[in-house]
């Protein structure tokens, strides 16, 4: 591979043509000199939606903030599309846990979507007309488009899923990270966000997710990666959802899921 | 005349402190505006020292140092596994001890009043100004407040974006590649500043008042980041009003008025906010029961 010319066109081609979404090699991070993820590695393919499961306290948020450079990693290495992260910002997307941000904070949907397009204003630009029709845009796209002027603390927790999914389309990325968009949702939102990925997915854009929901998981995702600190199994849904490899990742916490996976449909919550 | 240079004076104080008040309430670093203000205090006392003066750049720089090297002191503890306040109140009140053990050692010779520094001394401001080959240009605190101002409204401007997504989402800031922990010292930086340019006309424990007080009345009025800032900035001047004429009316305190008058407002805003107020909250729920 040769990447020397880094002008974006070559770059663009070369992306489609050869490099992964994203590639993890011997990622290791700690907390507090308590690891919380060893030598974890795995390669995405492009236009996949990908599920990351695995108890709780395992680093699946973890393994996603290594991976943005959040949290700093003890070893290992993270390439994007062929290079490291800090190169390819633009590329990435990110939904963070709806609960990370403070929801009481003086600003209405609108304004939160047109974040998403920061990264694409530079040092000094600010964002005008032509952010707040992307930032509509997305809006409309997760069925929020009534609610732009909405002060965000008087959306429900569903409506706030889909405003921060809306932010992440306004990133207007090719590779998206998205940590428990699932998480608390009502039936409706739980509808459009996967309506969203499957859209994405068409588009050719890489999707991961950190997901909870273990009955979902084989309607939703085309590869699973199974984390409880390393990594227990990755592959194809078909090839890696079963009930002995959820067995070593749970640890046999799942010892009442049946064959077929679609028992427990809240297992890891609490 | 010194009517207009005591308003003046309060007014800078209240726009430096509204802007970034708002910014330390929302990102729930109140105490911390508090920890600045009081660790500034030996960093004012050593350069005093150093220099004599209670003007000179050196005293702004050594404040800023102090101010920062607190935050940085405050956020090493945290990451070490102090509690966050605990952290707050360690390093704050060890900081501004030895500022006061310094002055106590030091003030005979050098004239720092300890009153002046923990209250200020508005009233005095134009006494002390700037002569600058024979013409009087003004009190030296409003050039240093105005200058501070400045600064403010600059670098918040240029930074607005960058300031409100790492107050809003401080990990979507990272993961875009804006540099949180800069912004985060270079807000601190500014408080800092703030603070020691308006510690000589409301000390160093009413400052704190203007920092907070306006920026928390403000949220409870707007919904948006941007009128909370103007707002915050507005609730501050008018303190400064109403607590000038209440001081000269009852003789008391200008800077401990300015402060009281800011609480009274937030109470007032508290109960009365059309929008987040506590009787708007109450008839609106009569309204749902009715």
């Amino acid at each position: 591979m040769s990447r020397t010319d880094s002008k974006s066109t070559t770059f663009v081609m070369e992306r489609e043509s050869i490099a992964p979404p994203l590639a993890v090699n011997g990622l290791t991070a700690a907390y507090q000199k308590k690891p919380v993820l060893r030598g974890v590695s795995f390669t995405v393919t492009e236009g996949e939606l990908v599920g990351v499961i695995g108890p709780n306290g395992a680093g699946k948020s973890t393994m996603m903030k290594a991976a943005l450079g959040l949290i700093p990693r003890l070893s290992g290495e993270v390439l994007v599309y062929g290079k490291p992260y800090k190169q390819q910002r633009k590329l990435v997307g990110y939904v963070p846990q709806r609960e990370s941000v403070d929801w009481d904070f003086p600003t209405n949907a609108l304004d939160v979507v047109m974040m998403g397009r920061y990264g694409h204003l530079g040092l000094f630009g600010r964002p005008g007309a032509k952010e707040r029709a992307i930032a509509l845009e997305c809006l409309a796209k997760v069925g929020m488009a009534d609610f732009a002027s909405r002060q965000i603390s008087q959306l429900s927790g569903g409506q706030q899923q889909r405003v921060f999914l809306a932010r992440a389309l306004a990133q207007d990325a090719s590779l998206y990270f998205m940590d428990e968009p699932f998480a608390g949702v009502d039936a409706a939102t739980e509808k459009a966000i996967i309506t969203l990925l499957q859209e994405l997915k068409q588009e050719g854009k890489t999707v991961i997710v950190v997901h909870h929901d273990l009955a979902t998981v084989e309607e939703y995702f085309d590869s699973v990666l199974l984390l409880n600190v390393e990594v227990m199994g990755y592959g194809k849904t078909k090839d890696v959802f079963t009930q002995d490899l959820l067995q070593r990742t749970y640890g046999g916490r799942l010892a009442f899921l049946d064959r077929s996976g679609l028992a427990q449909p809240d297992i890891t919550k609490g | 005349m010194s009517d207009f240079w005591i308003l003046l004076t309060g007014v800078l104080v209240a726009s430096c402190s509204g802007i970034l008040g708002a910014f330390l309430v929302l990102r729930k670093m109140a105490m911390i505006g508090d920890a600045i203000s009081h660790s500034v205090m030996p960093g004012i006392v050593i350069a005093f020292l150093l220099s004599g003066s209670r003007d000179s750049l050196l005293m702004m720089v050594a404040a800023m140092a102090c101010g920062l090297f607190a935050v940085f002191l405050i956020q090493l503890f945290q990451q070490k596994g102090v509690q966050a306040d605990a952290s707050i109140g360690v390093v704050f009140t060890a900081l501004f001890a030895i500022g006061v053990l310094l002055v106590s050692l030091f003030a005979r010779q050098v004239h720092l009043d300890q009153d002046a520094i923990l209250y200020g001394e508005i009233a005095y401001v134009h006494w002390n100004t700037w002569i600058v080959s024979g013409v009087d240009l003004g009190p030296k605190a409003v050039w240093l407040l105005g200058g501070t101002l400045i600064i403010i409204v600059t670098v918040i401007s240029l930074f607005y974006k960058q300031f409100k997504l790492i107050t809003f989402d401080p990990a979507l800031a990272a993961a875009l590649g804006i540099p949180v922990a800069l912004f985060h010292y270079l807000l601190m930086g500014m408080v800092s500043m703030a603070t020691v340019s308006s510690f000589e006309s409301v000390g160093a424990i009413l400052v704190v008042g203007m920092l907070i007080i306006p920026a928390a009345t403000a949220y409870l009025l707007t919904d948006r980041l941007g009128m909370m800032i103007l707002l915050s900035v507005g609730v501050g001047i008018a303190s400064t009003f109403v607590g000038y004429g209440a001081a000269v009316i009852i003789d008391a305190s200008i800077a401990g008025c300015i402060v009281c008058a800011a609480g009274i407002l937030f109470v007032l805003a508290f109960l009365f906010s059309p929008s987040h107020g506590f009787v708007a909250k109450k008839l609106r729920l009569r309204k749902l029961v009715a």
